[in-house]
């Protein structure tokens, strides 16, 4: 028993060292930057020669080293003060990046604020993963009884022509709502992706009924030259640092974790979400209650007159469940698993997916199903309806 | 442009003066160094080694002889032996800030800038007032700054121009003929301090003991003063301690803009009374001897108080007055 206990006791600080999460690079450029502007210039550079040391293709350090150095030499006139003739695209893609690390790292959002985007997570999707394309960062949320909380966040790089992705070739990043589709390992791909690629279901049904094309959407790494790339720098992808997209591996699950991709994450108030998901939630359960009622006017009346099925436009839709409704004895419709997550750019609009398990007499089945419900003057429609 | 024949003379100044007092103590083999030295500037290269071996028998550690002779190497473009002196005088002597800039010089020309920032930051620290370690120094820097730059941009460090910059170091330092040549140097005071060996040949007869600060060069002396009179004005500003900061203005200080001099004073008091917290960074000074009495300081400031950075060129002319140096006008730049 001493024995054990003293093993335990031995054990402890190797623990509390193990549990101190070791500072990113991203920590220590912030601390480089800190120590800037402290006027610590010999302990900036002395970091900033650390981080190269651990991180030798971390381009934007370099940066920071040459501007430290040089500032030892002459009076600098800028960030990236480089006195050479060289593509000021470059330099500026550094700048740019320097300030999207930092300003993630100095402005944190609110720890009572949860993101607008994702109402609701079902209890089978452990982490939900948010980005915020102005920002030029991922967040990845756990969940917690259905609520998001924050648990890491990386920066990104984006398309080179930003976001709202239209057509094949736009070098554009989608805005949306998307889950991961597919986990493609380091080995079966090229240098180019790094650490790995986590493919999204871009074009999705709406993006479809938009018009919008192209396809291969991924998160993916860096090649093995660089540590990261500019915020705006991928055909389209989602591009983590290595060790960050190992990081966000780890969290997803494929078919089932979200990928949000928007201009900015809504920070807001729990209250008020709480209030909008419930109001949701109520206008679902009424649709289902409508459903098991058999009073098919009543059902429909939740569908929007922009609605469309696969292969289906409100007309059809309503006349095929005339027929079917109207044959049944009854029906019952149980949901389970409900998820709701905002889709950006879009007013009142959310992704709901959910298990249906669907009995009636003559019919059964369950299936995963998908809807997009619209607020439309006041009250929630569904404007799309297909299996999930 | 990197390491300027004017600065590679300042090297050569220096120990041509470390020289002239070692002559004075020893005027035995005073007829040897000086022959060597005058043969070095002539590019007679083995003439020199030779008086200088012939020196060095007889005294093997003689810091002077070993100077010279790290001088010619250098100059022969033998550089492995060049850094062997140079490394092992910066050992037996670490006070002398010379073998240490010469150290620097020569890794400089090869491209290894880590270990001339090393050396030069080694010949500061011996002798904080060393213009000429500072000026190596800032080149060294910005050449640092440019490989760092080329990491960033992924540009390859073999490029032409690297080349080009890296061959004119090459060629200054070890030039073919008469290089770091006293006699190249345009100033005056170079001229003066290349003819004073001479003298003390004539005065050889005065007691050596009476000048064992002589390695103390009074230009370095002088700009030594005039630094820590610059120092001491800046941590008076960084104090807030008003007093003594207005008390290094001269009386006849140019007041900026229109103000009187009162007024002047009003504000720059309420100006530190105001913050809470001042920083002064002197950075890079450079100071310029105007005869024995007038100096001109160019720094980089780094200014920093609770509510205002700023950081910028700035000149001081200073003033010697009743043995205090002063500033006489103060001018960003």
């Amino acid at each position: 028993m001493r024995g054990i206990l003293l093993a335990l006791l031995l054990a402890c600080p190797a623990l509390a060292q193990a549990s101190a999460p070791a500072p990113t690079p991203e920590d220590r450029l912030s601390a480089v930057f800190e120590a800037i502007e402290a006027n610590r210039l010999d302990d900036a550079l002395k970091r900033v020669d650390g981080l190269i040391r651990d991180y030798p293709n971390f381009r934007l350090a370099h940066l920071v080293r040459g501007d430290l150095l040089l500032a030892r030499s002459r009076p600098l006139l800028t960030f990236g003060n480089v006195v050479k003739t060289v593509p000021q695209e470059k330099i500026a893609g550094m700048r740019e990046e320097a300030l999207a690390r930092l300003r993630a790292q100095r402005q944190r959002p609110a720890e009572d604020r949860l993101p607008r985007q994702i109402m609701q997570l079902h209890a089978g999707q452990k982490h939900a993963i948010l980005v915020d394309s102005r920002r030029s960062r991922l967040y990845v949320f756990a969940n917690d009884g259905g609520s998001p909380r924050l648990v890491a966040d990386f920066y990104v790089t984006l398309g080179k022509n930003g976001v709202e992705k239209t057509r094949e070739g736009d070098q554009k990043t989608p805005v949306g709502v998307y889950h991961v589709t597919a986990n493609l390992p380091r080995r079966k791909l090229t240098d180019f992706y790094g650490a790995g690629a986590f493919p999204i279901n871009y074009p999705n049904e709406w993006d479809k009924r938009q018009g919008r094309n192209g396809f291969g959407i991924w998160l993916h790494g860096v090649p093995s030259d660089v540590y990261s790339r500019p915020p705006r720098a991928s055909d389209g992808c989602i591009v983590l640092a290595n060790p960050d997209l190992e990081s966000v591996g780890q969290y997803v699950q494929v078919g089932m974790t979200p990928v949000i991709i928007a201009d900015e994450v809504e920070w807001s108030d729990p209250a008020a979400l709480a209030a909008e998901r419930a109001s949701l939630a109520a206008a679902i359960e009424r649709w289902r209650a409508d459903w098991e009622s058999r009073d098919t006017e009543k059902y429909l009346a939740h569908y929007s007159t922009r609605f469309a099925a696969p292969g289906q436009d409100l007309k059809a839709w309503s006349a095929h469940k005339r027929t079917v409704n109207g044959a049944k004895a009854w029906i019952k419709v149980g949901l389970a698993r409900v998820a709701m997550l905002r889709y950006p750019r879009e007013r009142d609009f959310v992704v709901v997916t959910f298990d249906q398990d669907y009995r009636s007499s003559g019919l059964s089945n369950t299936m995963r199903k998908r809807q997009y419900w619209v607020k439309e003057e006041g009250i929630w429609k569904i404007i799309y309806e297909g299996a999930g | 442009m990197l390491i300027s024949a004017a600065r590679s003379a300042t090297v050569v100044r220096g120990s041509v003066l470390l020289l002239a007092c070692l002559i004075v103590a020893l005027p035995a083999r005073a007829d040897d160094m000086q022959d060597a030295s005058r043969m070095l500037k002539a590019g007679q290269h083995q003439q020199a080694l030779e008086r200088v071996n012939k020196v060095l028998a007889a005294k093997p550690r003689d810091p002077q002889a070993r100077f010279l002779k790290g001088l010619i190497f250098t100059d022969q473009g033998n550089t492995k032996d060049a850094i062997d002196i140079f490394t092992r005088l910066t050992q037996d002597y670490p006070e002398l800030p010379e073998p240490y800039n010469n150290l620097a010089v020569i890794y400089a020309a090869q491209g290894q800038y880590d270990k001339a920032r090393v050396a030069l930051e080694q010949s500061i620290r011996t002798h904080p007032s060393y213009a000429t370690a500072y000026e190596n120094l800032g080149d060294v820097y910005a050449r640092l700054a440019s490989q760092a730059y080329d990491k960033a941009l992924q540009i390859d460090s073999s490029n032409k121009g690297a080349q080009n910059k890296l061959s004119l170091v090459r060629d200054l330092v070890g030039g073919a003929q008469a290089p770091i040549a006293v006699a190249q140097a345009p100033k005056p005071a170079a001229e003066k301090a290349a003819a004073e060996p001479q003298k003390p040949v004539a005065e050889a007869p005065k007691p050596p003991a009476a000048k064992p600060a002589a390695p103390e060069k009074p230009a370095a002396n002088a700009s030594a003063e005039v630094l820590a009179a610059v120092n001491a004005w800046a941590a008076a500003w960084a104090k807030r301690d008003a007093d003594g900061y207005l008390s290094y203005y001269a009386a006849d200080f140019k007041v900026p803009g229109k103000e009187s001099r009162a007024d002047w004073e009003k504000s720059r008091r309420a100006r530190l009374g105001a913050a809470k917290t001042i920083k002064v960074g002197v950075a890079s000074p450079k100071v310029t001897m105007a005869g024995n009495d007038g100096a001109t300081v160019a720094f980089l400031q780094n200014y920093q108080s609770d509510t205002f950075k700023s950081s910028g060129r700035k000149t001081l002319v200073m003033t010697k007055a009743g043995g205090r140096w002063q500033i006489r006008e103060e001018k960003s730049n």
